[in-house]
């Protein structure tokens, strides 16, 4: 059963620690480091850290799409781009408003982490204990959570079609607009 | 393991990136940052999805038909797709423009890109 709680082992508890603090490391690792270049292969460990992540929440094909497009494309696109513009002496300086920057960040990050510790979260294992929800629709939803691929493409073309659509259109404007722009 | 631990990560990845973006010079450090940004973002609406029940809140939508409108628990992984769609569109644009500024003034640092201002 998916939802009952059962699933926090010791092992998987190691897996989220790990993945988090390597997803932090390099986080911070790209916004510190003076090389752009190593600031870019750090990118390429705080994305692959919020890969591991989607599988641990079970959205595996979440998990590949990240890979295949912000580890497969966007990365490999930021890296010859910063091949490409050589500013590599200066590197990555700050600007005068490094203080207040660091902040403002400090602060937003424990706004929202006070609000996230004191929201009552409708969650899933409290009202599986209350009994709430219907069995059906708890068997139901374990069925989505096992393999999520055919109801995700279900969405994707049933209800959600007008977006899917708009993001098409948005893909042709931006190949147009990239190519006109970079145009000799 | 639970979802306040995925959410609390997702506001310290969202907020280096932050600080990154508003206390960077270079152009391109500040795609970078907020491509973190992008990804906090994403493992906040997938925790949603995987661990916030469509309750009565939300039961207008799960409705009497079980079989077809189950799959709404899913609507968090379609947000972070489309998420990543945009982000990619948006990281092709944004380096062709800083392409197109450093070969017009042979700097990607956003300080010097003001010719608009004068």
């Amino acid at each position: 059963m998916i939802f009952d709680g059962n699933e926090s082992t010791l092992a998987i508890d190691i897996a989220f620690w790990s993945i988090s603090a390597s997803t932090i490391v390099g986080a911070i690792a790209v916004v510190q480091l003076k090389d752009l270049f190593r600031a870019a292969l750090f990118l390429i460990v705080s994305l692959l850290g919020v890969a591991g992540m989607f599988i641990l929440l079970r959205a595996e094909f979440l998990a590949a799409i990240q890979v295949l497009v912000y580890i497969g494309a966007i990365s490999i696109l930021i890296i010859f781009a910063i091949m490409m513009t050589r500013d590599m002496d200066q590197g990555s300086p700050f600007n005068i408003l490094k203080f207040p920057a660091a902040l403002i960040s400090i602060l937003f990050c424990s706004i929202c982490i006070v609000v996230f510790l004191s929201t009552d979260w409708n969650l899933m294992e409290i009202a599986l204990l209350d009994k709430t929800l219907d069995s059906t629709l708890i068997d139901g939803m374990s069925n989505v959570f096992t393999n999520t691929i055919p109801y995700i493409a279900r969405l994707l073309i049933g209800n959600f079609i007008i977006t899917f659509e708009i993001i098409g259109v948005l893909l042709l404007a931006v190949i147009v607009g990239a190519l006109a722009l970079v145009r000799e | 393991m639970n979802l306040e631990n995925f959410l609390i990560v997702s506001a310290i990845i969202f907020s280096i990136g932050l600080y990154g973006a508003l206390s960077k010079r270079n152009a391109i450090t500040i795609l970078m940052s907020i491509e973190l940004m992008f990804n906090a973002v994403n493992i906040a609406a997938v925790a949603f999805s995987r661990y916030v029940v469509p309750a009565k809140s939300a039961m207008w939508m799960i409705g009497d038909d079980i079989e077809n409108s189950v799959q709404f628990i899913l609507t968090g992984h379609i947000f972070s797709m489309f998420i990543i769609t945009v982000a990619a569109a948006e990281v092709a644009l944004g380096l062709a423009i800083i392409i197109a500024i450093y070969r017009n003034i042979q700097t990607v640092s956003v300080t010097n890109m003001s010719d608009l201002k004068k």
